[in-house]
């Protein structure tokens, strides 16, 4: 105790060098810790994220973005794949679980992904509120996303498209929210959940109102409008819609025909029929999986004018009554919407599920370990999809940002060493201006070896403050980015756990403090008391 | 000590017989026969380099003569490890140099509890209070070193020396950086308290102010 109190009152006699010591040592020691902390919880939350999920299947592309974007939501999926594809994969009885993604959309950042119960299943997530998702458009909510966007049962938000803020609102397709997870510190925090359905719904009428915010609304009526003047002209035109008899049984045909849209109730909305039409006149019948409606009308339609003429109809004049038809289907449609507002179908539903509906990706569970030698390699040898292992691509991640980790862990050792350097530099610097007072102290009853130990504390004192504050700044500076994560990318983290490696650098760090003042301590234990106090 | 050397006596602190000290082959110490009993102070007098800070050394138990003996309270420290003499020294010598080596760290109080700490006493508030107070140190008992005058530093130097009570004091050269009056008055302050401890008390020095002030001295001359 003696010698502590000698030592740490010996410091206090040269402030500035101290605090130049400290702070070196605490600088290398805070950027190890801060690394250290770092990337344990980085390996730890993304082992978290794919624990259970032996394999990825998707769309052809970097495996490392099928992984990044179907386990950890944190890219962009490389496309979708055929439901009907994947099907055979996850019937294969080396798969014990299949859990289909539909990515697409998101809400304020964060993702909404559609999927089966089973998804929430994987991460063993508890519902803090509410249930599960029964119909479409109902979702659940992750805890960081009920968080960060205040909702709660009941809440209803609109998703938009794309994975970034700023994408459109589909805002007339709310979602419903009908439970709220509790924190699992997974992924699964960060996302909203609801049923496939619910995206492929919000997908589809993607598609339409793309169309009409884009471009295609106008363009379509332009080019009916077209069609009208060149080709046929106005005369032309109402000569026909005037005075033809086949025209009047056109027109019959025609609200027939429009009659049986209505009782179908397959349109859904005013551009879907403008965009069939357009294609049935003007190229052959559309294969289109949207066209086949319209396709059904106008086999209705012919069948109309075989009936009511004995003749076969002209060519031209076909295509006269089908632009007639546009020009009075213009009204038509309005009556049409309204009819298709109340009908808005589970009946279209039930087409979603035929063998173009999409997916983003299947999240695959092994039987066995085995699977892993032979799925892999069957599915992508099959060729349309890619499967990829997390385990594999995660490692290959971690081993491109190790470079990066283990060149700035390099450097915070060049620190810690410059520290160690600095603090032996001031023991032996101050060796020579000491050698009387530490003779002095032989003569008042010091052993050698007690000088020795004298220096090695001072030394240890120097790093025991330095590694002291260098962890506490580590573990502030880790909250810190913990924090900024949380609010910025809901990334769950924290600065304060011990990581058992830290109990190795502790003693690591006191040993390089030792190693600092062994020489200085050797020079003290050689101190020749007699020549010292002769030489006055 | 095992070896007890006939000429021991029982008020004998400190005793030497045939001391030789050689720095290879030139002798700079040869003392036939040496003694100081306890409460008696001896002023050991001779130019530089005639040898008196080796003697002073030897007595101390920092060099090991060439040949000869030294015992210190009956024990011979010339047969002694250097871990036992520096114990044996912290214990039962109190040493005062010209320069006094005080620890710049430390306050004057802090100064005089480390010597009591290095002899492994038990810690002795009153034995420090009273020196102290008797050598007129109370007031600065806070201060650090660099903050006292060369008198005020030179009093704490021997009470550092006295602290623990020893039974040889031993001072080199302690008056020779002061001016006469300062001088006169550390003396006689080294003499008084060691004196009043019952300590034997040597010093060595080339200042002829010295002379006549202790109760014995003893010449050196220059080697041969």
């Amino acid at each position: 105790m003696t010698w502590v109190r000698l030592a740490l009152a010996n410091l206090t006699l040269s402030p500035l060098t101290t605090a130049v010591n400290v702070l070196l040592m605490a600088l290398g020691t805070a950027s190890i810790v801060l690394l250290l902390l770092a990337g344990f919880q980085l390996a730890q939350t993304m082992s978290r994220d794919a624990k259970d999920i032996d394999l990825v299947v998707g769309a052809q592309g970097s495996p490392v973005q099928l992984i990044l974007s179907a386990v950890y939501h944190a890219d962009i999926p490389p496309g979708n794949i055929k439901l009907a594809e994947a099907q055979r994969w996850m019937d294969d009885p080396r798969v014990a679980r299949a859990i289909p993604l539909s990515l697409g959309d998101s809400f304020r950042g964060f993702r909404i992904v559609g999927t089966t119960p089973e998804y929430v299943e994987l991460y063993n997530a508890n519902l803090a509120s509410g249930r599960l998702w029964s119909e479409t458009m109902e979702a659940v909510v992750g805890s960081a996303v009920a968080g960060a966007a205040r909702l709660g049962v009941g809440s209803t938000f609109a998703g938009a498209h794309g994975f970034v803020e700023g994408g459109h609102v589909h805002d007339t397709q709310p979602y419903r929210v009908v439970g709220v997870l509790a924190p699992t510190g997974t992924v699964l925090d960060r996302l909203v959940v609801t049923s496939l359905q619910s995206v492929w719904d919000i997908h589809d009428s993607d598609h339409d109102h793309d169309h009409d915010h884009d471009h295609d609304h106008d363009h379509d009526h332009d080019q009916h409008d077209d069609h009208d003047h060149e080709k046929h002209g106005h005369e032309e035109h109402a000569d026909q819609k005037h005075g033809d008899d086949k025209d009047d049984h056109d027109h019959h045909g025609h609200e027939e025909h429009n009659n049986d849209a209505h009782t179908h109730k397959k349109h859904d909305d005013e551009s879907h029929d403008h965009d069939e039409h357009a294609e049935h006149d003007h190229s052959d019948h559309g294969h289109d999986e949207h066209a086949h409606d319209g396709h059904d009308e106008h086999k209705h339609e012919s069948h109309h004018h075989d009936g009511h003429s004995d003749e076969q109809h002209a060519h031209e004049e076909q295509e006269h009554h089908d632009h007639e038809k546009h020009a009075d289907s213009d009204h038509d449609h309005d009556a049409h919407e309204h009819e298709h507002e109340h009908n808005n179908g589970h009946e279209s539903h039930a087409h979603q599920t035929n063998e173009d509906t999409e997916i983003t990706a299947l999240l695959i569970t092994y039987n066995s370990p085995l699977a892993a030698t032979s799925l892999p390699r069957q599915i992508n040898a099959a060729g349309a999809l890619l499967a990829a292992a997390p385990a594999m691509e995660v490692a290959r991640v971690l081993q491109l940002v190790g470079v990066g980790m283990t060149a700035l862990n390099a450097f915070a050792w060049v620190l810690v060493a410059t520290a160690a350097l600095s603090i032996f530099a001031a023991l032996y610097g101050s060796l020579r201006a000491r050698r009387g007072e530490l003779a002095m102290l032989r003569c008042l009853g010091a052993t050698r070896s007690e000088l020795s130990y004298y220096l090695i504390v001072e030394g240890l004192l120097l790093s025991v403050m330095g590694v002291t504050l260098g962890f506490l700044a580590g573990h502030v500076m880790m909250e810190g980015v913990a924090q900024w994560l949380a609010s910025s990318r809901g990334v769950v983290m924290t600065g304060w756990l011990w990581v058992p490696t830290q109990t190795l650098l502790l003693l690591g760090l006191f040993l390089v403090g030792i190693i600092s003042a062994l020489i200085p301590a050797t020079q003290a234990y050689r101190t020749d008391v007699a020549r010292t106090l002769a030489e006055g | 000590m095992p070896e007890a050397t006939p000429t021991n006596t029982s008020t004998a602190v400190v005793e030497a017989n045939a001391l030789t000290f050689s720095y290879g082959t030139r002798e700079v110490v040869n003392i036939e026969h040496f003694q100081l009993a306890a409460g008696e102070s001896i002023a050991v007098i001779g130019p530089s380099g005639c040898g008196k800070t080796t003697f002073l050394h030897m007595l101390a138990g920092l060099l090991k003569p060439t040949s000869g003996r030294i015992h210190l309270l009956g024990s011979d420290i010339t047969a002694m490890s250097d871990t036992e003499l520096d114990h044996f020294r912290g214990q039962q010598v109190g040493m005062v140099f010209q320069r006094l080596l005080l620890m710049p760290a430390l306050n004057v109080r802090q100064n005089v509890e480390l010597a009591q700490q290095l002899a492994r006493k038990p810690r002795d508030k009153a034995r420090i209070d009273a020196l102290l107070k008797q050598l007129s140190l109370v007031d600065f008992a806070q201060h650090k070193p660099r903050m006292l005058s060369q008198g005020q530093a030179q009093r704490v130097a021997i009470a550092r020396a006295l602290v623990h009570n020893p039974a040889l004091v031993l001072a080199d050269e302690p008056t020779s950086a002061l001016d006469d009056e300062q001088a006169v008055q550390a003396l006689t302050l080294l003499k008084e308290t060691a004196t009043s401890a019952g300590a034997a008390l040597l010093v060595v020095t080339h200042d002829q102010r010295v002379r006549g002030q202790l109760d014995r001295e003893l010449e050196m001359g220059l080697p041969t």
